[in-house]
């Protein structure tokens, strides 16, 4: 019999990778295709979901073909994707009602604001697990509904269809205007701020809040669930898990356990702890989230410690100042120099995420004398993820009281070593890489294979993680100590910064 | 003799055009300049922006020099954007060959490891980024050699087991093997008890950029013969051709 595999989509913030494993979770061939990014106004982020569809339409095929392998060879497609992002489109069209709108964008400040005013806004943290933040799709959505002629009374009249990324691909996949499903997985509805978190299903109460028709909403199933076949692009490919990127690495990453955390390194980064079957409520600045869900079995829960800003802002670097050519070679830059010069940056560009939530935060680069060269500022670009994965894994610590002995680590930026081992350095203890850089694809790999019996079971899939790289701690604690004060006092300058620049014209 | 290749002479036409006045200039102008179709210049325009000689500015769609060409004479393809762009496939390599993988690149006459993958038996192993190799006593040293004949002129060759290549004579019959086979091995030349296989990255235009491969205990790179395994070989050798296509896409 012909050599079987499993396919994964990881529809991500910069770019969609299509990946085949085989089922000793080796990647056999990975073909890539970035989206553009929009930045109409300040703050403001948005792609084309038609573009990210096109996307798939294109390197779907290509990674069978790179790889040689024929569509009846796939036993299963597991699909990820970046969260929160919100997109809505017309159900008998097909075609958005206008771009997505990302979740880095923060045009929904002043919305958050008025919302987070209202008296019964007390209650909303306890039934979804998350804080009011422009970061989640409800606000995004609402906002939607609010600036766009004509929008709500569409969205009345039952034409329109929301979705978070994953949604709109499995939509389009089965069949879109002709009989696509309307679907979404637990842990991508968890990001929404619209699904009660103790009871996984949509609030009536959140939906009120935020004045969302149920109509629009897509049905929330389990990760891994066999959701049907593909009938485009390459059609008879069966469809079996979807969730969100972070709850796919830390699927990848095999945190199957209570109590194991992994961190992935992209736009942002994401510390992901699995709670088990206990929804741990924050109290120092962690969403509540479900780590995943087997079909047919509870949620499993999550903590999770969010960082909007660190690949993006090596992406920014090269982008916008232009002091490297590509994003890898500020590792060659920062190498330039043996320390910070005394300069700190603080990305606070979507304001500033876990565990401080300060909407109105903007990022600040501090400590500049006529000493600092490019080669402080790459550094000091680096430290700053550095330190903010410090703050999320400190807030994990204060939560439940214990702090872990190592961290796992994946994702694109884990091939800088510099940053790795700055991270290692920084927390005093060491940073883990599995086998597998792509543990986003990997888990939803993962997922999908385990739905038709690819792979048996949870520990069969513990047995193929296989360390790659290991750095460890080389700082001594009063240099850790006295850097952690100062980024410390960095932070605090950044906050309060952004004012409302007018009131609201309504 | 060839004669001239009308290509090449339009390309270095287009360059000095650029490289002109404001530096700026639309797909029209271009071709208009050179008295060339669109379509022809654009061609041109387009390998040219692959090999990154030439930049298109994203906005107004002109062309311009790419900073490439600023820098012909330094590492043309930075190192850690050589670890960043291989990774996927030196994992895999290190999965599917159960050995560590490291990939080489040519610095101040040695092998500089710039990526290292333990050998996926998790035990304890130590990150060798950043270790300075041999060049004619590892198979990624090797691999260099064959493909820069600048570097082998005049090398020293220092003895540093009894089984290192020390005859300038024995070593370039070696290297015409490594032209020939497309990868090169050694066992036992640099440490005793340790074996390696190594095969070319290439960039565009075929021109080597670093060494992959794997290394460890000779009993685990080598058959009771010492010679290579085959497997091990094939597995390096496709790892390489992953890599370097991973690097022209």
């Amino acid at each position: 019999m012909a050599q079987r595999y499993v396919m994964a989509i990881d529809q991500g913030t910069t770019s969609t990778r299509c990946i085949l494993f085989d089922q000793s979770a080796r990647l056999v061939s990975v073909v890539q295709r970035e989206h553009r990014q929009y930045h109409p106004r300040p703050g403001w982020v948005e792609q084309d979901a038609v573009e990210i569809w096109r996307n798939v339409d294109r390197i779907l095929p290509q990674t069978l073909r790179d790889g040689g392998v024929g569509a009846d060879q796939v036993v299963a497609l597991g699909i990820t994707n970046q969260r929160e992002t919100a997109v809505v489109w017309d159900r008998n069209t097909g075609v958005p009602v206008g771009r997505a709108i990302v979740w880095e964008d923060i045009r929904t400040e002043e919305l958050v604001g008025e919302l987070t005013a209202r008296p019964d806004s007390a209650g909303i943290r306890d039934r979804c697990g998350l804080p009011l933040a422009t970061y989640f799709s409800a606000p995004k959505l609402k906002w939607l509904l609010d600036n766009t002629p004509g929008l709500r009374e569409r969205a009345a009249r039952g034409e329109l269809l929301f979705g978070t990324i994953d949604t709109w691909l499995i939509w389009n996949l089965t069949g879109g205007v002709s009989g696509g499903l309307h679907v979404t997985d637990v842990t991508n509805a968890s990001r929404t701020m619209l699904m009660n978190i103790t009871t996984q299903a949509w609030d009536d109460e959140l939906l009120s809040f935020f004045d969302i028709p149920a109509s629009m909403l897509p049905e929330i199933r389990a990760s891994t669930e066999i959701h049907g076949k593909t009938t485009r692009v390459v059609p008879g490919i069966t469809i079996a898990a979807a969730l969100g990127d972070q709850h796919a690495a830390l699927f990848g990453q095999t945190c199957f356990a209570k109590g194991e955390t992994k961190c992935t390194y992209g736009t942002g980064s994401f510390l992901l702890m699995n709670t088990g079957d206990t929804l741990v409520k924050s109290e120092h600045g962690l969403l509540t989230t479900i780590g995943y869900q087997l079909g047919g079995e509870p949620a499993t829960y999550a903590l999770e410690g969010s960082i909007a800003v660190t690949g993006s802002l090596v992406q920014w670097f090269r982008d916008k100042l232009g002091l490297i050519q590509s994003a890898p070679e500020i590792e060659t830059l920062a190498r330039t120099v043996t320390d910070n010069g005394g300069c700190y940056i603080v990305p606070a560009f979507s304001g500033l995420f876990a565990p401080h939530w300060h909407s109105e935060a903007r990022g600040i680069i501090v400590g500049l004398t006529s000493y600092i060269s490019k080669g402080h500022l790459a550094r000091a670009v680096l430290e700053a993820t550095a330190w903010q994965t410090r703050e999320v894994v400190d807030a994990m610590a204060a939560e439940l009281g214990v702090s872990s002995k190592a961290l796992k680590v994946d994702g694109g930026m884990t091939a800088d070593h510099l940053l790795m081992q700055t991270i290692a350095d920084v927390l005093d203890v060491p940073v883990l890489r599995p086998m597998v850089a792509e543990t986003v694809s990997l888990g939803a790999a993962y997922a999908a294979g385990l739905a038709v019996g690819y792979w048996p079971d949870l520990e069969g899939l513990r047995r193929n993680w296989h360390l790659a790289a290991r750095w460890t701690p080389q700082w001594n604690a009063d240099d850790r100590d006295a850097e952690y004060a100062n980024w410390k006092r960095a932070v605090e300058l950044t906050f309060g910064w952004a004012k409302p620049r007018r009131p609201r014209g309504r | 003799m060839p004669g001239p290749i009308q290509s090449i002479e339009r390309a270095a036409a287009m360059l000095r055009l650029l490289a002109r006045g404001s530096g700026q200039y639309g797909l029209a102008e271009i071709a208009a300049s050179l008295g060339l179709p669109k379509g022809t210049a654009h061609g041109i325009l387009r390998t040219l922006q692959r090999v990154e000689f030439v930049e298109q500015d994203q906005e107004s769609g002109r062309y311009r020099l790419g900073a490439a060409l600023l820098h012909l004479g330094t590492s043309y393809l930075d190192a850690n954007e050589l670890r960043s762009r291989s990774l996927n496939w030196a994992d895999a390599l290190a999965a599917r060959s159960g050995q560590e993988v490291r990939i080489g690149v040519h610095h101040d006459g040695a092998v500089l490891v710039v990526h290292h993958v333990f050998r996926p038996d998790d035990t304890m192993q130590t990150l060798g980024v950043g270790a300075m190799l041999p060049l004619h006593a590892t198979a990624f040293g090797k691999v260099l050699l064959a493909y820069d004949a600048s570097l082998s002129r005049d090398r020293e060759l220092t003895s540093l087991t009894r089984r290192t290549i020390v005859s300038p004579q024995a070593l370039e019959r070696v290297l015409t093997q490594v032209r020939a086979s497309g990868w090169a091995s050694e066992a036992e030349e640099c440490m005793p008890g340790e074996a390696s296989i190594a095969a070319p990255i290439r960039a565009f235009g075929g021109l080597v950029v670093g060494a992959i491969g794997v290394s460890g205990a000779v009993d685990r790179i080598c058959d009771p013969a010492s010679r290579p395994k085959p497997s091990l070989v094939s597995q390096v050798a496709s790892a390489a051709e992953a890599v370097s296509r991973a690097l022209t896409d």
